[in-house]
């Protein structure tokens, strides 16, 4: 009985610190717990995301911050690692106490600190492409999805080059269920798998998949590599005399592996993304002019950190809107369904049922000497997929990720 | 025909995995059966000779010539550090293993810090033929030579020199050779810095076909450390029939079921010899001929 009494005494207090907390929060600085890998195998994409997201807060503080209040970063370095993700993530969210998160380039690390975001009711931003299905109120996705990428490039390579597909993937959740939609595509679309090659991640020495490849002599081939170590591939292939062209979410947009290699190892590939620095536009000439100007050392500025820095001022826009930081009361506003921006990208807006952005699909192919040109552009690329399949985060929260042959509407019939 | 092409392709195969198991492991295999040290900086002196040998050839200078310039500044980096840290433990092996854990976290974010998080390639030299309708690459021709060619010196220098018959005195019974007034830490840091240098070429021959970047040494160590696990102590009769037998392995069940099963194979392979021949191949031939 008294422990119980004491219970509840200490209760009470927890509650009153709260609250004196909650009161001096209204004041103080908005802490952004940033989640994102500056060494080990996934560096070279994601340091970008950094300067991406420092990019927007310095803009934002100068300008006076999020609704008067200052813009705070805690940056740590998750050093490509999953098991760091869950460390800091628990770090960022019980002893940081932060307001929101940015973090996470791989599907593994996204799954892996996923259940800590749910388990304290964090509210996290995931910057980055990946193979979809995420339904979960926790979580706003600012990548692009395989309804983006591969429902524009797969029926363009197909009529371009013909139907006869062969699918290289990283071996892991987002290879998996990216090879399942490519293969999906391919069946509606009336083509036909000449092979498929899981890779497990580390793994840079190519000549039997090549060998493979050339075997089946498919017409194109879909490269999901992932990591430093397997995107030495495309050097393997082309000093093989392999030349098959070929179509990638991932390459180019995130590992920029054109400005890495020597031409010709990556010509003739096509890429769907977002945005990459070469997007001849006013509004991403100025965005890469300011970039250089704070970061002038940058490789190159990729489509995540393009999403990295679009996600910082969206993030600012829901926190005015609803003059706090509070998850409910942002996730009204998400539901209002018009929390859009005029991004470097072009327009884009977050879908109220899925919590996903819709994009500027560019269509990127890499020429002879590795310059790129755009021969395609989708505007306002929906992320529907969700949404179509059952997932509605205005009125409940699955927290689950659905694939193409996993999903509610699979299930219910 | 299409028997003699499918024969070409699988010696093909087979010989690409033993080049890589051979090149990525004698250095090793030359600093843990010679001195006992288990080298966990070994990623990183096969970094060292990539970026070097890669630096090299972007400011003109010929692959050959540079590949040779990144075998000597791994070999003169590993020198270094035997005269620095490593002689200090020489009693303490299992310290070495820390020791050189740290120094490869070093090696590898220190090389994030100050040259980036990536290297432009150079690009695969020589082209590719073509036999039976599929393309191979020259270059990975050449690696295969490079491999063979790499343990005929090794033996050479170990058993025709002066250096190797002291090298091998000093590692049998330091003592006595002290005695008989062989230098024997200098035969110590030689050792080293050979071992380290055969990992710098290892990087510099396979830095044309990969990706650069601080972490691409992890490419090479696991595969290294199972050729030599598998191997035992001895070069010769350890490490290389080991990269062999392993090679086939590999080709025989990635040609088969794709890279996981050879990654698997790999690794089941050497599940079983440790199991079955706990010294390696070295113990298992050296007991068959006593």
């Amino acid at each position: 009985m008294q422990d119980r009494a004491s219970g509840v005494l200490a209760a009470l207090g927890t509650l009153l610190l709260l609250s004196g907390a909650a009161i001096a929060e209204e004041k103080g600085p908005i802490k952004m717990g940033v989640l994102e890998d500056q060494s080990g195998d996934f560096a070279v994409a994601t340091i970008g995301k950094v300067h991406g997201i420092q990019l927007a807060a310095d803009e934002i503080n100068a300008a006076g911050g999020i609704d008067g209040r200052k813009l705070e970063l805690d940056i740590y370095d998750t050093q490509s690692d999953n098991r760091r993700y869950q460390e800091f993530m628990r770090r960022v969210l019980q002893r940081d106490k932060v307001d929101v998160v940015f973090a996470g380039f791989s599907s593994a690390s996204r799954e892996a600190y996923r259940p800590i975001v749910d388990q304290f009711k964090g509210l996290a931003f995931y910057n980055n492409q990946y193979e979809g299905g995420v339904c979960d109120a926790n979580m706003i996705v600012t990548g692009a999805v395989p309804e983006q990428q591969f429902s524009t490039l797969i029926p363009y390579m197909m009529e371009k080059f013909g139907k006869n597909v062969y699918t290289i993937a990283a071996d892991y959740n987002f290879g998996q269920i990216s090879a399942e939609w490519v293969r999906d595509i391919v069946k509606e679309n009336g083509g036909t798998m000449a092979g498929e090659e899981f890779i497990p991640l580390g793994v840079s020495q190519f000549s039997q998949t090549i060998q493979n490849i050339q075997k089946a002599k498919p017409d194109f081939l879909v490269t999901l590599l992932v990591g430093t170590a397997q995107a030495s591939y495309y050097e393997q292939a082309v000093s093989a005399n392999l030349h098959v062209p070929m179509a990638s979410s991932v390459n180019v947009g995130q590992g920029y592996e054109h400005k890495r290699f020597k031409p010709p190892s990556l010509a003739n590939m096509y890429v769907t993304t977002n945005w990459i620095e070469e997007v001849d536009n006013p509004a991403s000439k100025a965005f890469v002019e300011k970039w250089h100007k704070k970061f002038p050392d940058e490789p190159y500025i990729n489509q995540e950190a393009e999403n990295s820095y679009i996600a910082v001022y969206l993030y600012k826009q829901m926190v005015e809107r609803a003059h706090s930081t509070d998850h409910d009361a942002i996730r009204k506003v998400i539901a209002e369904g018009d929390v859009c921006m005029d991004a470097p990208e072009g327009h884009v807006c977050i879908d109220p049922k899925s919590q996903h952005m819709s994009h500027t699909i560019y269509l990127a192919k890499v020429n002879e000497d590795h310059s790129i040109s755009f021969p395609k552009v989708w505007d306002d690329i929906k992320p529907y997929w969700l949404g179509e399949v059952g997932c509605d985060l205005t009125k409940e929260n699955p927290e689950a990720q659905y694939t193409p042959s996993d999903n509610p509407k699979k299930s219910g019939g | 025909m299409d028997f003699l092409s499918s024969l070409f392709s699988f010696a093909y195969q087979a010989g690409d995995a033993f080049a890589f198991l051979v090149l990525s492991a004698c250095g090793l295999a030359v600093i843990f059966g010679m001195m006992g040290v288990i080298n966990l900086a070994h990623g990183e002196f096969i970094l060292c000779g990539a970026y070097v040998s890669t630096s090299a050839t972007h400011l003109g200078v010929p692959l050959p010539v540079s590949i040779l310039l990144g075998t000597l500044v791994a070999g003169a980096v590993g020198m270094l550090l035997e005269r620095a840290i490593i002689r200090h433990l020489y009693d303490r092996p299992l310290d070495t293993i820390v020791v050189t854990w740290g120094v490869s976290m070093i090696a590898t974010q220190g090389t994030l810090i100050l040259l980036g998080s990536t290297m432009q390639g150079t690009g695969t030299p020589f082209g590719s033929i073509e036999v039976g309708g599929y393309g191979y690459s020259v270059y990975r021709l050449v690696l295969m030579a490079a491999a063979v060619a790499t343990l005929a010196v090794l033996w050479l220098i170990f058993t025709r020199t002066r250096f190797g018959i002291l090298a091998r005195a000093t590692i049998q019974v330091p003592h006595i050779a002290e005695a008989l007034g062989v230098n024997t830490s200098l035969v110590y840091s030689l050792t080293f810095g050979l071992g380290a240098g055969l990992a710098g070429l290892c990087g510099g021959l396979y830095a044309p076909t990969m990706t650069l970047v601080p972490t691409m040494g992890s490419a090479f160590v696991v595969e290294a450390f199972v050729t030599v696990v598998v191997g035992g102590a001895d070069i010769f009769l350890g490490t290389a029939p080991a990269a062999a037998i392993l090679a086939v392995v590999k080709a025989a069940l990635t040609s088969w079921e794709g890279q996981l099963a050879g990654q698997i194979g790999l690794l089941v392979a050497v599940i079983i010899v440790i199991r079955v021949l706990p010294r390696g191949l070295t113990g298992f031939i050296l007991r068959e001929r006593a």
